[in-house]
């Protein structure tokens, strides 16, 4: 450090505009200077320092965004609707997948890819001799992202499928963050979670197209409150379709059907 | 963070800096982060990179949403429930407050003068 910032620095002198103050700056001039600058001041007895300040304004999920954007446009150009299905573990995603594969998969021709951390028990589940299955296991990763959408896609066959399902990993919280291509995203929340879980996990509400209340069968058997959960979620998610179903006694099926058949795109 | 980090060495490569000074990073009210965090992230994730020792800003984005009723833009002072302050109405459309963007970079650069260089 050169003698004459230390001797400022040691002496600890005041500044007191008495008029005239400059305005608040956004760079702290006066804070430590770095080892490597310091350096070049001491040994340059010019002491001059390049100070650049570069406007960057990058999104930092900026990769994921890239490839989710490529995804995108990936399956319109194939024709096809991608979903990205997200919910907290067991609300019941894969068994309405299961259901949906048996009718409306008979209908027009579907695709799935799962994502676990473990296990390939779910890809097993919704195996289907006329639907395309495949299992990712993210190993500790707590949702997917587009490279893996992307990976997965070239390893099933997208030929005729008018409707890929994307059944995340159980968890409501990170997949909010990850764009993965979807043109729908649709968030489960099932009776047996509790009519406030939109208020506690709004960010993954807000991001959706479509809210499915889930296991309306039980609902009240379990003393839950639907019109409550069907307030909740139009507060944090107004933008949001919802629809309330069971994937074990079909109510509200074919209303999600419906949804489905409304956002085909166009056959090409 | 690993991919901030990624960004400020592409950034400070093409423009030839050595050395990164301060990093500012913009970050919404509702983007899902918590800046406490990305210091944490930061502190533990620079060292050996180009940013090692560079400070970190964070400026936060309020977040904002449309009235559709009111045809006007309000701020979302706090949580998750975007009510229009004039007509009490829920608004599901976000105008600002998402944001996780590295907004600047400062780097700097020794020069040695010309009269050190004719030594």
């Amino acid at each position: 450090m050169s003698s004459k910032i230390e001797e400022a620095l040691a002496t600890g002198f005041r500044i007191n505009p008495l008029n005239r103050a400059a305005a608040p700056s956004p760079r702290n001039l006066s804070g430590p200077l770095s080892a490597e600058i310091s350096a070049a001041l001491a040994s340059s007895p010019g002491g001059e320092v390049r100070v650049q300040s570069v406007d960057v304004n990058v999104p930092l999920l900026e990769k994921n965004d890239i490839l989710a954007e490529r995804n995108r446009g990936y399956f319109l150009g194939r024709g096809l609707l991608a979903l990205n299905i997200v919910s907290s573990p067991g609300s019941g995603k894969t068994t309405l997948l299961e259901r949906t594969l048996d009718e409306f998969g008979l209908e027009e021709r579907c695709a799935v890819l799962v994502g676990d951390l473990e296990t390939d028990n779910d890809g097993r589940r919704l195996n289907r001799p006329h639907a395309a299955v495949a299992q990712i296991t993210t190993g500790t990763v707590c949702h997917l992202d587009a490279a893996m959408i992307a990976r997965a896609a070239e390893e099933i066959d997208l030929d005729g499928v008018r409707v890929l399902f994307i059944e995340n990993v159980g968890n409501l919280v990170c997949p909010a963050s990850f764009d993965l291509g979807e043109q729908v995203r649709v968030v489960l929340l099932s009776c047996t979670e509790g009519e406030d879980k939109p208020l506690k996990y709004p960010p993954i509400f807000k991001s959706a197209n479509l809210v499915l209340l889930t296991k309306t069968d039980i609902a009240e058997a379990l003393g839950f409150d639907r019109a409550l959960a069907v307030e909740n979620i139009r507060r944090i998610a107004p933008q949001a379709q919802v629809i309330e179903v069971s994937s074990r006694n079909g109510e509200g099926v074919p209303a999600w059907y419906e949804f489905l058949r409304a956002r085909l795109p166009r056959r090409r | 963070m690993e991919s901030a980090l990624a960004i400020v060495s592409r950034e400070a490569a093409s423009h030839g800096a050595a050395r990164v000074e301060r990093v500012t990073l913009r970050v919404g009210a509702i983007s899902g982060v918590e800046p406490e965090a990305l210091r944490f992230a930061f502190e533990a994730l620079s060292p050996g990179t180009v940013a090692e020792g560079a400070q970190l800003d964070i400026d936060l984005v309020p977040a904002r949403a449309h009235c559709a009723e009111c045809d006007k833009d309000f701020t979302i002072e706090s949580g998750f429930l975007f009510e229009c302050p004039v007509c009490r109405a829920f608004s599901g459309d976000v105008r600002s407050g998402r944001e996780l963007d590295l907004a600047r970079l400062e780097f700097s650069t020794p020069t040695t003068p010309d009269h050190v260089l004719q030594n």
